[in-house]
């Protein structure tokens, strides 16, 4: 049992936050021909853009508003109306997901209500979908938007089977800590017990990194508005994370399809939970394939557990995230020494640790202090200056990593997803002399290597 | 108070565009209205933050909800030769109930805590939109925290709906004016001291020309702001002489600072090998006419012979490597015009150069440099229209900022960043050389024979 400590300190150092609108923007992007746009200053779009350019290393659609003094206090509808109608005219996309931001938010527009107006007044919008989200930067974090986005397309485009026949499908509600390469996974999971997947939002169809044959000014893939529209005629939803909980509950209650929570897909339990569920919706037994990579997990962890038996481990990031990493080391014998997230949730008194601090990198930095040093830290690039002042390992994940390749293919998911996990992090503990040099650790290191 | 300054910064009469409209025009300022649906590009708080950000040893603490310093903080690429507190990022994470309640409070107790942490020379405070619209009075919670702490405590007051990245910029250098400069006086004032205005030391630039100044007994007094520390930009008042890089940005302050202090200063850049020289002859002119010693002319020309021989014998190899290759400088300001003539004389042809940020007189030197070929100075290019050269084969590579780089890459094109979050250095002498070997390694690298070949199954 965990104790959640939140400062509320006046002074946020090294922000391990960032907003909500932009959880939302890039939930957005997992839309097939989409286009964001923040109703917003400018800076608000460009601060979010690069640096979902700078993780995924791919071109972002995001636009603006552009509010200025005297629209922000005159309030902002001829703006929204200009946007919608500049992106209609230039990028023709199938869906514009309109989101709020603190400015719009402090002022207290009616978003919803002007799209409403606007669309009645401009045929030109007719075909495309609008989507709005209020996801002020003031109130939660990547989480939080992410979250309302995707309850959002569900509220305004999910419909019930309505007498069609339900499909051989799942819908899948990965949540923003799964990267592109682990809904991949996720989704060739499901194939594999002979389903169809549908995943809101779909990252591994636009920003998993592949090279179009021509310029696409909107998102280059993803779910479209059509197979979300259809989500009624699925037989169950998963959705990975508990920030998903309540689009998982909305679209039930618009649809009627059951849902699951799980709370994590990594590790060997938390993925034969997702195998029993899929084995019974789908009505097959779990597939051979996946036999023999729950036996490769197994083996993983008898040769890896070596390398984390004593070891001590800071996790820092949005909930889900450090639940799934905590967890995983915890289950291998590490301590988590420091873990430190952005909003507290009920389970976060579950964690396998003594404290979760509701905090920022400083927070992180005085914990590992406080627990004498660590000897990994799992975290975003953000953690790179504690890691080399400290001289500790980062390993890095969540969002943002800017400083090293293949963000958007680091798989944790499943079990293939968790043994390569494991495999990762075992090398790096293995590389690294504990950082007490108690005999106790040292002994395993060397009847590992002997 | 903000409106007026505005205002103010938007008549720049010391700015080169300004100058080249007519009086009806400069009227209305040089506020470009954004466009919604259709615009790109930073606010006036990231402008303001790009401005002062460099400044190494103190707190630059952003008074506002979390997207303002969250989704940025150490994202540039500013170099330090000593404290790294800059690159710590600094809000008060602005919740509902301070938007309720009022932030002002928080703001005192978050300065507070900042100085008893990290004992900084100085505070940065940067208003942004949500603290300027709920009502938080920035400049007197600072002169209060001023007072009290005894630290300074300056406010940035550039929310970003006032405006672009440009006028941030120049509200930093109002806030530096107001604030900074002029309150340190120096015990070792030369009488070759100069500061360079717009240098953000951006992949330790800095340190392609400080080493040429140090020869000539030029002492850089500090650069604004660009690896700086606080004590230095306070004492900015005593150099002899001022040069302005990046001329739209800080021209406002290079002229109040002449008005208040009497420096001269010129426009002048390091891009570019003559521009190069060009400013270190204006600086050592500007000296000597200052009283610096008269030999201080000769030695520079002497540096710069050597310097510009060497470089260009370094630059010669790469001929038979690049000759003919076809690039498209796609950037803005003086990057349009100065790097055009080292990239010919190593025999590659610039087929065209983007000039929307720059001045009219920036204009003209890109275009005397691409032989008055109208046809090749273009505004903004659209991406659309980008992607259709590199598959066209009008370009066969790209220089440009970080925004277009997929453009570039998704068209299977090699390209370079030489805009902010650029890695390597391209200023002075060594920064061109270095320049030509990145485009080299670049546009002769092996790999876009692969990348470019078509699958097996798709070959006819």
């Amino acid at each position: 049992m965990a104790l959640v400590v939140d400062h509320n300190k006046p002074l946020s150092s090294s922000p391990l936050k960032v907003s909500a609108p932009l959880g939302a923007a890039l939930a957005f992007m997992g839309m097939k021909g989409c286009l964001p746009m923040f109703h917003g200053s400018q800076g608000c779009t460009a601060f979010a853009l690069v640096m979902m350019v700078r993780h995924f290393r791919e071109a972002i659609p995001l636009q603006t508003t552009a509010m200025n003094e005297i629209s922000t206090i005159l309030g902002g509808m001829d703006q929204v109306e200009q946007g919608l109608l500049n992106i209609a005219k230039r990028a023709k996309p199938e869906i514009i997901g309109l989101i709020s931001t603190a400015l719009t938010e402090t002022r207290g527009e009616d978003m919803s209500g002007d799209v409403r107006a606007i669309r009645a007044r401009n045929k030109e919008l007719g075909d495309i979908a609008v989507v709005d989200v209020s996801a002020p930067d003031f109130s939660g974090s990547l989480e939080t938007g992410w979250g309302k986005a995707v309850t959002a397309i569900i509220s305004a485009l999910a419909a019930p089977a309505a007498g069609q026949a339900k499909l051989h499908r799942v819908n899948l509600l990965p949540g923003c800590h799964l990267t592109p390469g682990d809904v991949e996974a996720l989704k060739d999971i499901v194939a594999e017990f002979g389903m169809e997947a549908v995943a809101l939002p779909d990252l591994s169809d636009s920003l998993d990194g592949h090279v179009p044959d021509s310029y696409t000014p909107t998102t280059l893939g993803g779910v479209s508005v059509a197979q979300v529209r259809e989500m009624g005629r699925s037989k169950l939803t998963i959705a990975i994370g508990e920030h998903m909980r309540i689009a998982a509950r909305t679209l039930e209650e618009k649809t009627g399809v059951p849902f699951v929570v799980l709370d994590r897909v990594t590790g060997l339990e938390a993925v034969d939970r997702l195998m029993v569920c899929l084995s019974t919706v789908a009505g097959t037994p779990v597939p051979a394939r996946q036999r023999r990579a729950r036996s490769q997990l197994v083996d993983a962890m008898l040769d890896g557990h070596f390398y984390f038996g004593g070891r001590a481990v800071a996790v820092a990031g949005e909930p889900a995230l450090v639940w799934t990493y905590a967890r995983l080391v915890a289950d291998l014998g590490a301590t988590v020494a420091a873990a430190v997230t952005t909003q507290t949730r009920a389970s976060l008194a579950e964690m396998p640790t003594e404290r979760v601090i509701i905090g920022d990198f400083e927070d992180l930095e005085d914990q590992i202090l406080e627990a004498g040093g660590c000897d990994l830290i799992i975290a975003n690039s953000n953690a790179r200056q504690i890691a080399a002042r400290h001289g500790i390992a980062l390993f890095r994940t969540g969002f943002p990593v800017f400083d090293r390749l293949g963000a958007a293919h680091l798989v944790s998911a499943g079990y293939g997803g968790t043994r390569n996990l494991i495999n990762q992090l075992g090398n790096i503990l293995m590389e690294r002399p504990t950082h007490t040099h108690t005999e106790h650790s040292h002994g395993h290191a060397t009847a590992a290597a002997g | 108070m903000l409106k007026r300054k505005i205002q103010e910064l938007m008549t720049e009469p010391g700015c080169a565009v300004n100058q080249s409209k007519s009086a009806s025009e400069r009227k209305k300022g040089c506020g470009k209205s954004l466009v919604p649906g259709a615009a790109a590009g930073g606010c006036a708080f990231d402008g303001a933050k790009i401005a002062l950000q460099p400044i190494t040893d103190v707190v630059h603490l952003v008074h506002g909800p979390i997207a303002c310093e969250g989704n940025s903080w150490d994202g540039r690429n500013s170099w330090s030769s000593g404290s790294d507190l800059y690159r710590r990022g600094f809000t008060t994470d602005m919740t509902n109930l301070d938007i309720v309640a009022g932030g002002e409070k928080k703001l005192y107790r978050a300065i507070r805590q900042a100085i008893a942490r990290h004992d900084p020379p100085a505070v940065f405070v940067y208003q942004t939109c949500v603290g300027a619209l709920i009502g938080d009075d920035v400049d007197a919670v600072c002169k209060a925290a001023t007072e009290r702490l005894g630290v300074p405590v300056i406010p940035v007051n550039a929310p970003g709906f006032v405006g672009s990245k440009n006028l941030g910029n120049r509200l930093a250098g109002e806030a530096l004016l107001d604030h900074v400069i002029g309150t340190v006086e120096p015990d070792d004032v030369g009488p070759c001291d100069i500061n360079i205005l717009g240098e953000y030391n951006v992949a330790g630039e800095l340190d392609q020309f400080r080493p040429l100044l140090t020869r000539l007994g030029i002492r850089l007094r500090t650069s604004i702001t660009g690896d700086a520390r606080y004590a230095e930009v306070a004492a900015a008042h005593t150099a002899r002489a001022n040069m302005v890089l990046c001329s739209q940005a800080l021209v406002t302050l290079a002229r109040k600072m002449k008005q208040k202090w009497g420096i001269p200063y010129f426009e002048g850049s390091f891009y570019g090998i003559s521009d190069t020289s060009e400013a270190l002859r204006n600086i050592a002119r500007m000296l000597v006419e200052r009283g610096a010693d008269a030999a201080l002319t000769e030695r520079t020309e002497t540096l710069i012979a050597e310097e510009e021989a060497r470089a260009w014998a370094r630059l010669a190899p790469f001929k038979t490597r690049l000759a003919g290759r076809k690039v498209l400088l796609y950037t803005g300001g003086v990057k349009s015009w100065s790097v055009i003539q080292a990239l010919q004389e190593v025999g590659m042809e610039v087929v065209g150069s983007s000039v929307r940020k720059a001045t009219a007189a920036d204009r003209e030197k890109a275009l005397h440099r691409l032989g008055d070929d109208e046809d090749k100075l273009a505004d903004a290019i659209t991406p659309r229209d980008m992607y259709a050269m590199f598959k066209d084969g009008k370009a066969d590579m790209m220089l440009s900022g970080g925004r277009s780089q997929f453009v570039a890459l998704k068209a299977r094109t090699p390209w370079i960043d030489i805009n902010q979050e650029r890695h390597h250095g391209y200023a002075a002498y060594d920064g061109m050389v270095e320049l030509v070997r990145q485009i080299d390694q670049s546009i002769n690298n092996p790999v876009w024979a692969q990348v470019r070949a078509p699958a097996p199954w798709d070959q006819e």
